[in-house]
């Protein structure tokens, strides 16, 4: 029994002791390994590129419908093309860039910053990205099939009934994000473990990352309410196919239920694609601010109470369905609340900025800009808060520029900092500085160029999602300026792109800690070897890297010496807020279960799509035989005695 | 802003009550959203270049780590200064709110409209089942007085917008919602579908005629006759051909056409627009639209209709004199 | 907590012993999602009962032939799945897989009550909003159950192989969570379905 309870080793490195990490951890060779990897780096950089790769597309739909609507009565498009391009538009940025880019940043870097191995649930982390794949897939093959979605990312009912709508579109869509929902679960759940369970020693719930707080209130959120919108369109997939009346009115069907249903999910939904951003802004911008972060426990409770507060606004995107003004009143005043714990990140960002000593490198222009644009997605926010204004503006163009300027502004303005960050500690290159800063103002000057103007396109009147308009309406040199600044905001993200691509091959070398910044992640070589840490670090403090410069006296965070844990594959498992160690984890080698389990889920997937109940049970089959084998108990894993 | 105000959709000027209740809680929302952003971007502006020396610093680490004042009561203040423009907002809502929500208790006219792919079909309503009538796409109420608006669902969701008189209010299958307007000025509003509905969401607008009270009672009993008799040969070719082709789905009262899918034509001629405010109604357009709806309005449940010249200026004539 | 305590931990378990490890988490992970699956499921049946006309409850008074005595045997399983993983921690593998044939046995018996109940019912999924949310419900339900049926199926099995001890059970532990998470969730829906109509919901139209 002995074996079963272990003092680990405690001692520093040494060349032998990493030689022997390094062949426990890293990934086996060829097929085996490209196909069952569970290194969390290796995934959270397939997510990165994959979701990049989607944003690409998303981005040049964007682009041919700035085309289309750069004039009046134009036809670039017709209006089943222009229609579907919107839809395909929302859902490839709402659904397959939003979220994954974010996953990819956690899965790369929350080990890393946790001062771990692994992530709690290797294997499934894994799966979330073979599923993220897959659907991606499924719902793309739907799209270049002639079948793209075409009812908005939002999908109303009854216009996704298969009476108003015969063809196979909603299908794709309704099943490809059932599908895609599954990814995003066990997404979460990996996530809430990890945070809970395998922090490093001493690194209590209040000397986390913000980055952590960001991405684990989402991901709380997220395992509450995909279901939501995974049930919605489950739903709408049986009332289109089988015949059940939940959304259409004979019958004792509900449209509503669909909006209430997508909107539980959906406004949860995009708190969740931009807390784990400002979690990022919140970890950069003191390393170029040269301190702390101002209010770092108001951040962190700012951060779970707009999660919480964001659960009961929903009804704010149905003040036009018709409802009691009772209930409305009620989600107009919370939607006017959310801003105040909003407004603890922007103020403490501020007074960072302030009474710092900012430098100014391309990650800070990101983290620092994105404060503006935050605030002004933020008051048009403020603005759709109130019912009856909302009453004029929800539906017109003014809602677009406000879901722009909050999403660019607060996912994709920090995700491409977090690039600009991140990328010497993933690549061991810097991106180059004189291309980041062009690439920077390109885009913000177009961004900004693009959206801002669109206000008052949507004061004008401007409806949402018409393919054209008239000239009579006063929208044309409107609409033209704001495709001139889409285009702009193209070729920066083409600079982007063309930066990542040069600084790959050709990029300054870096170190572990070229930006003197002061989390774990830096504390490690560039790129880390597949296992991290070759020693556990204990922390006593936020900042472990900074120790001894900001003034805290006490005890310092050892890094150089603790824990070896190499018997095996083997990382630290902690307590939930003191994190004290408490159990050692026995983290599982490569697995060829997930991708098969992906793989069955895509068959059954189709077998639904095609409504082939032989093609469907194949699925149903192959998903058993990988979920058998992959919850086989496990002796390595020390699952079972025997 | 009164220019702005002054494009057909633009809701910055307000010409109804309903509107007018609203428009200056959205004023003062807009206001206090600009200073709000120009507050920060001065913040910003200035706290970015405050150290321009360590900005520039070629190497970050000659920028020495501080610990840095606390720093605190940056979020106090601005979290609580923030709170006195959103508590304003809140309370001013609720007062909006509940002067602009509920339908008036004396409407001096009703309305049924219902939205379908892609018109709108609209229903006067009266005590009087005599006086009840249904047109399409035109709507005409008398100035000054409360309208009710009864908004029903014909196909899928779309939602009733006169930007210059009422909010959005959708029209939802399996229920009744409520609009009400009341214009303060003669004019012609126009109005627009804003809920996403399919094909032709883009061209399916309407007008709102306000006039005076007797002008206003003037068009309604010219609305309630059926449609004159034809005059001329060519008028009573077209009518013929209306009644065996467009009766399969249009409605002209005092004919055999008594179709309601499609919009009721009885008084075509007295409208401004056609197709759903998408081309001024004049005989160009007209032949236009019935020859090729499909141009003006690709999957537009109207199918072409494939008519000889002969047929298409007979139906013309007949529908001209349908006033 | 003393700094050694946390750098230089002594005698921890190696991998998941008793109730110490991640798998568990995992395990209430799921449960959450699902739970919140559900949720939404009833909230839409209580949806659809307050917004329906008149008659929209197809049985005003559900028969509760087969759900009374389903109630019962999901309650007996999951007494039974307890008394198994009790067994376990005491090291009695017969007891044990007894335990869990037992609980399984009873979920096969439920899903027969389930279908049973489902083929004497008057209506049909396409008849109408009630009967298809009650189909959709009671399916995911019957659903669940029968992964549970599985799951315990695979658990006596690993049981007999005689891989678990009082130490390494982890698997037992979460398989009974799931179980008796299925058991609350039957409860769930047979207060909603079975029991709110004679409480006058979907009743006052």
């Amino acid at each position: 029994m002995t074996a079963d309870v272990a003092s680990p080793k405690i001692g520093i490195s040494g060349a032998e002791h990493e030689a022997k990490l390094h062949e426990l951890w890293e990934t086996e060779p060829g097929l085996k390994g490209l196909l069952g990897t569970v290194d969390h780096k290796e995934i959270g950089i397939r997510y990165l590129v994959t979701a990049f790769t989607f944003l690409i597309v998303g981005g040049i739909e964007a682009l041919i419908m700035r085309l289309q609507l750069a004039g009046p009565n134009l036809s670039v498009l017709t209006p089943r093309e222009y229609n579907e391009m919107f839809s395909t538009h929302g859902m490839t940025m709402m659904f397959l860039y939003s979220l994954p880019v974010l996953s990819g940043f956690s899965n790369y870097l929350w080990p890393l910053l946790l001062g771990s191995r692994d992530m709690a649930f290797p294997r499934l982390n894994a799966l979330s990205y073979w599923i993220y794949l897959a659907s991606g897939i499924f719902l793309y093959a739907g799209v270049l099939t002639g079948n793209a979605p075409n009812d908005g990312w939002f999908n109303y009912v009854p216009y996704a009934e298969r009476l108003y709508n015969p063809g196979m579109n909603e299908d794709f869509y309704a099943l490809g994000l059932v599908f895609l929902g599954i990814s995003t679960t066990v997404g979460a759940a990996n996530f809430i473990v990890t945070a809970f369970r395998t922090r490093a020693p001493g690194m209590s719930i209040n000397r986390m990352p913000l980055m952590i707080w960001g991405t684990l209130t989402a991901n709380v959120a997220n395992l509450l309410v995909i279901p939501a919108v995974s049930l919605a369109f489950f739903l709408l997939w049986l009332d289109r196919n089988l015949g059940t009346h939940f959304y259409m009115p004979p019958d004792g069907g509900q449209p509503l239920l669909w909006q209430h249903l997508f909107w539980i999910f959906g406004h949860p939904w995009v708190y969740a694609i931009v807390l784990p951003a400002m979690g990022i802004v919140s970890d950069g911008l003191p390393v170029f601010c040269r301190r702390p972060l101002v209010g770092y426990a108001l951040v962190a409770f700012g951060t779970v109470s707009t999660m919480v507060l964001g659960f009961g606004v929903w009804v704010h995107h149905m003040f036009a369905t018709g409802l009691p003004g009772l209930s409305m009143s009620f989600f107009s005043g919370a939607s006017l609340l959310i801003i105040l714990p909003s407004a603890i990140s922007v103020f403490a960002w501020i007074a960072t900025i302030w009474h710092g000593r900012p430098v100014w490198r391309t990650p800070f222009l990101f983290f620092s800009s994105m404060i503006f644009l935050f605030v002004v997605g933020g008051v048009s926010g403020f603005m759709t808060a109130s019912v009856p204004v909302d009453w004029q503006l929800t539906d017109t163009y003014f809602v677009v520029a406000h879901i722009h300027y909050v999403l660019l502004g607060i996912n994709v303005f920090p995700v491409i900092g977090g690039i600009y960050f991140w990328f010497p500690k993933m690549t061991g290159r810097m991106l180059d500085e004189r291309l980041g800063k062009l690439n920077f103002w390109t885009m913000f000057v177009g961004f900004n160029l693009a959206f801002l103007p669109m206000h008052l396109t949507g004061l004008l009147g401007m409806p949402r999602r018409i393919y054209t308009y008239g000239p009579y309406a006063g929208w044309g040199t409107l609409n033209l300026i704001t495709s001139i600044g889409a285009f702009l905001l193209a070729f920066g993200f083409l600079l982007f792109i063309i930066n990542v691509v040069k600084s790959l091959r050709h990029g300054e070398l870096a170190g572990p800690n070229p930006w003197d910044a002061n989390t774990l992640e830096w504390a490690t070589p560039s790129p880390p070897p597949p296992y991290n840490f070759a020693v556990i670090p204990t922390v006593t403090s936020r900042y472990p890297l900074w120790e001894g410069r900001i003034g805290e006296s006490g005890i310092v965070s050892t890094l150089d010496r603790g824990m070896l844990l190499a018997e095996g594959k083997q990382t630290i498992g902690t307590t939930g807020v003191d994190s004290v160690p408490d159990i050692v984890l026995k983290m599982s080698q490569d697995s060829l279960a997930p991708v098969s389990l992906a793989a069955g889920l895509s068959v059954l997937f189709v077998g639904l799509l095609l409504k082939s109940l032989a093609v469907f049970t194949i699925g149903g089959l192959i998903v058993l035989a990988a979920l058998i084998a992959w919850m086989w108990p496990s002796f390595e894993l020390r699952e079972r005695a025997v | 802003m009164s220019r702005l105000g002054d494009y057909p959709l633009s809701y910055l000027a307000a010409d109804g009550t309903r509107a007018d209740h609203i428009l200056p809680l959205m004023y003062y929302l807009l206001s206090v959203a600009i200073i709000v952003c120009v507050i920060i971007a001065a913040l910003l502006w200035v706290g970015v270049r405050r150290h321009r020396d360590t900005g520039l610093a070629p190497d970050i680490r000659e920028v020495a780590v501080i610990r840095g004042v606390p720093a605190v009561s940056w979020i106090g203040w601005g979290v609580g200064i923030s709170s006195v423009p959103i508590l304003v907002g809140l309370v001013w809502t609720m007062v909006a709110l509940g002067s602009t929500y509920g339908p008036p208790r004396d409407p001096a006219l009703t309305l049924d409209v219902t939205g379908h792919q892609w018109w709108w079909e609209v229903r006067y309503d009266s005590p009087d089942p005599s006086q009840q009538f249904l047109t399409a796409n035109e709507i005409h109420i008398p100035v000054g007085e409360p309208v009710l608006v009864r908004l029903h669902g014909g196909d899928v969701i779309h939602s009733f917008w006169v930007p210059k008189l009422t909010g959005k209010t959708d029209t939802i299958p399996g229920q009744v919602n409520i609009a009400w307007m009341q214009a303060d000025h003669p004019g012609r509003y126009r109005g627009q579908c804003t809920e996403y509905c399919g094909f032709q969401h883009a061209h399916m607008a309407f007008e709102v005629v306000a006039e005076p009270r007797a002008d206003f009672d003037r068009w309604r009993a010219a609305q309630l006759a059926p449609a004159p008799a034809p005059t001329t040969p060519a008028e009573q070719r077209g009518r013929a051909l209306i009644e065996y082709r467009c009766g399969l789905c249009h409605q002209v009262r005092g004919t055999l056409a008594a179709a309601i899918t499609a919009p009721d034509l009885t008084h075509l001629a007295s409208r401004r627009m056609l197709a759903a405010g998408t081309l001024l109604n004049n005989p160009g357009n007209l032949s236009g639209w019935i020859e090729n709806p499909q141009q003006v309005k690709p999957e537009a449940l109207m199918p072409n209709q494939f008519l000889s010249a002969a047929e298409l200026s007979d139906a013309r004539a007949y529908l001209e004199t349908l006033k | 907590m003393s700094e050694h305590a946390i750098s230089q931990p002594r005698d921890l378990p190696i991998g998941p012993t008793g109730r110490v490890g991640v798998g568990i988490w995992g395990m209430w992970t799921l449960i959450a999602t699902e739970a919140a699956l559900f949720s939404y499921l009833l909230f839409s049946y209580f949806y659809l009962g307050a917004q329906g006309l008149s008659g929209w409850l197809l049985e005003p008074h559900p028969s509760l032939k087969y759900a009374l005595p389903s109630t019962l045997v999901s309650l007996v399983s999951a007494a039974s799945m307890a008394l198994g993983v009790r067994a376990v921690r005491r090291e009695q593998r017969s007891a044990a897989v007894l335990g869990f044939l037992i609980a399984c046995v009873l979920g096969l018996v439920f899903a027969w009550l389930q279908l049973a109940d489902w083929r004497a019912k008057p209506f049909h999924l396409g008849t109408s909003s009630y009967s298809s949310v009650y189909f959709v419900t009671s399916g995911f339900d019957l659903a669940h159950e029968l992964a549970g049926v599985l799951m315990l199926a695979l658990l006596a099995l690993w049981t007999a192989l005689g891989y678990f001890t009082a130490r390494r059970s982890t698997v037992v532990t979460v398989t009974a969570l799931y179980w008796y998470f299925v058991t609350v969730i039957w409860l769930a829906v047979f207060a909603t379905f079975y029991v709110s109509p004679y409480l006058g919901f979907g009743q006052w139209h």
